[in-house]
């Protein structure tokens, strides 16, 4: 049963459509994140159910009760912002209680919620700052102890790590993924990073140009795309694409039965390296980046496609060095002219004793 | 360089000042010292010109008359400027821009092109010679200053910390008086205090639209270089007496009607 339901939800500014027509349930406890290129609408749709924009047509229902018009204050969901946006003039005590004292509730159960709040997130000794005195992370917290407080049917979440070094962005993102744990409040979460989506959330939302293109747990997302850009926007480093045009007319690959015009995609993982004159391609090395627990090595086949292939061990090759690329077949994907999945490959799971 | 500096600003200050200080040395002369050739500079100071002043055209009523004045055009302007300029800088459509240039360029036009219309408009409504009349027409001729003033104050507050008041249940009238009114105290204050100034020194409509009944103080000085004839001394302590309450009330205030002129121009 849907905790929150958006039914052919549209936004239009001026005379673009903006989201066009977006159908998601949404479970009780669930940990959703939109994830897209910028542009791609992922913030506006998150600003619609917060009821910061007004949805044009369609409908928005939350716990049974239909939400479509109500203004944003009505609709009990708190909202953890990009810029953080505190109150510059109150204290972090203020700030955090500012939402339970507008619903008039009592003095001594606010300071009780704000100081449980506190302890969680760290912030006891810092309640009588105010936001100019604190770190940009200290105000993260503060902007998520103000959404906690309250203890809102939803938690939606604006790309709140992107103003955070990178230091700091990993390790909020562990205490986010540790309070949903313990809270186990739906939340919505919008970024651009699919690392975040990938680490954070039950289930990514991946959005394009105002339509949603797949909607699975992580690891559905990065086994068995529905198409090429899903392919492609998740996972780091990309998926390698290779027209068919340019692979070698071999039975392995003609069983792959790859259209007209269509590629298939192959995870760097897939892509293996052997000596030269071994392997199903010639290529040639161009770069090679050791990040230490693995090494990624870029490469150019003799059919001028790129491939980037990505190993766990230590490697001797240099750029310039001629390579044999062996391409695990099993696992390539195949997509048609238009970039739609027609073939999922096989992933090597871990096998269960 | 650092002298002639200084020598040029305090020359630049005593010019600047030196109409006023007459002026106030002149309300405390007699006529006869007020035109003597040449002028004096020291000279037993004397109250007469304050009492026949008092006594010739009742100061009080008039003072009466342009505190409530500005004080009523202030409250109304910000009452207006204040949703006008939230709506504009929180909620800017496609012709936001346009509006805020159009309220300006009001500005613009020479005020006696309007005359004749808010003349015949204030005497076919009864408005003439009253201070509802006055108080209309100074909050009309502030609203464009008010509103820009308040509209770029309210551009340097982020929208997203209005919309998280909202987010956290707030009414627009909560959003209001919690979040928008604390952080632009400032630039409200130096808005209205602004105001206050502009209204109290206004000379052009209270003269054309106002007498002695709703008379304010400008249409007072007016009233003392009439037809019998120049009388510096009693002019000027008219004046002194017009401009001495704005003065001091500038004075007290400068800080506030600084920082909210250059509010946003230096950031």
């Amino acid at each position: 049963m849907a905790y929150l339901k958006l039914e052919r939800i549209e936004k239009i500014f001026g005379e673009t459509r903006v989201i066009k027509g977006i159908d998601l349930d949404i479970r009780q406890g669930e940990f959703v994140v939109f994830v897209g290129p910028s542009g791609c609408g992922k913030s506006t749709l998150l600003r619609l159910i917060a009821g910061l924009e007004h949805i044009n047509s369609g409908t928005l229902h939350l716990d049974g009760r239909d939400i479509t018009n109500l203004p944003s204050s009505k609709r009990d969901l708190a909202m953890v912002f990009q810029s953080y946006a505190l109150y510059p003039h109150m204290s972090v005590y203020e700030n955090m209680s500012f939402a339970l004292k507008l619903a008039k509730a009592d003095p001594a159960v606010i300071s009780d919620k704000v100081a449980r709040a506190a302890k969680i997130l760290n912030l006891t000794e810092y309640l009588q700052r105010t936001p100019k005195e604190l770190s940009g992370g200290q105000r993260q917290r503060v902007a998520i102890g103000r959404a906690i407080v309250r203890a809102p049917k939803v938690f939606l979440f604006d790309e709140p790590l992107s103003n955070l070094d990178a230091a700091l962005r990993g390790q909020t993102r562990i205490e986010i993924a540790k309070l949903h744990r313990d809270l186990g409040a739906t939340t919505i979460y919008v970024t651009h990073d699919q690392v975040e989506a990938m680490t954070l959330a039950d289930r990514v939302v991946v959005l394009r140009d105002g339509l949603i293109e797949q909607v699975g747990t992580p690891l559905e997302l990065y086994d068995r795309p529905a198409n090429q850009f899903v392919a492609q926007f998740i996972g780091t480093p990309q998926m390698n694409i290779v027209a068919a045009a340019q692979l070698p007319a071999l039975d392995a690959v003609g069983a792959l039965g790859i259209p007209a015009g269509g590629f298939i995609g192959l995870r760097p993982e897939n892509v293996i390296l052997h000596p030269a004159a071994q392997g199903l391609l010639k290529g040639t090395v161009d770069l090679v980046e050791a990040l230490g627990a693995e090494t990624l090595i870029y490469i150019t086949t003799a059919q001028g496609a790129q491939l980037v292939s990505r190993q766990n061990e230590r490697t001797p090759l240099r750029a310039g060095d001629a390579v044999g690329v062996q391409i695990d077949t099993e696992a390539a994907h195949v997509f048609d002219a238009k970039g739609r999945i027609i073939r999922t490959g096989q992933t090597h799971e871990t096998p269960t004793h | 360089m650092k002298v002639l500096r200084t020598i040029l600003s305090w020359g630049v200050a005593l010019l600047l000042f030196f109409p006023l200080g007459w002026l106030v040395l002149t309300a405390f002369k007699t006529e006869l010292q007020a035109i003597s050739v040449p002028p004096l500079l020291f000279f037993p100071p004397t109250l007469e010109n304050f009492t026949i002043v008092q006594e010739r055209s009742d100061y009080l009523l008039y003072a009466k008359n342009s505190l409530i004045t500005s004080v009523a055009s202030t409250i109304l302007g910000l009452a207006l400027a204040f949703p006008a300029a939230y709506s504009m800088a929180f909620f800017k459509g496609k012709y936001t821009k346009d509006i805020l240039m159009w309220m300006l360029s009001t500005k613009m036009m020479p005020a006696v092109g309007a005359l004749v219309p808010i003349y015949v408009l204030a005497q076919g409504s009864g408005l003439l010679d009253t201070r509802t009349g006055l108080v209309i027409i100074f909050t009309l001729s502030n609203l464009p200053i008010m509103v820009w003033m308040l509209y770029s104050q309210f551009k340097e507050i982020p929208g997203e910390i209005l919309e998280a008041a909202r987010m956290d249940g707030a009414s627009l009238w909560q959003e209001f008086r919690m979040v928008l009114l604390p952080l632009t105290l400032g630039g409200l204050a130096s808005t209205g205090l602004l105001c206050l100034v502009l209204s109290w020194n206004e000379a052009f409509w209270s003269l054309n639209l106002s007498a002695a009944k709703a008379g304010t103080l400008a249409t007072l000085i007016a009233s003392y270089s009439s037809p019998e004839g120049l009388f510096w001394a009693k002019l000027s302590a008219a004046s002194f007496m017009a401009i001495a309450p704005i003065v001091v009330f500038g004075w007290f205030s400068q800080k506030q009607l600084v920082q909210g002129l250059t509010f946003g121009a230096v950031k």
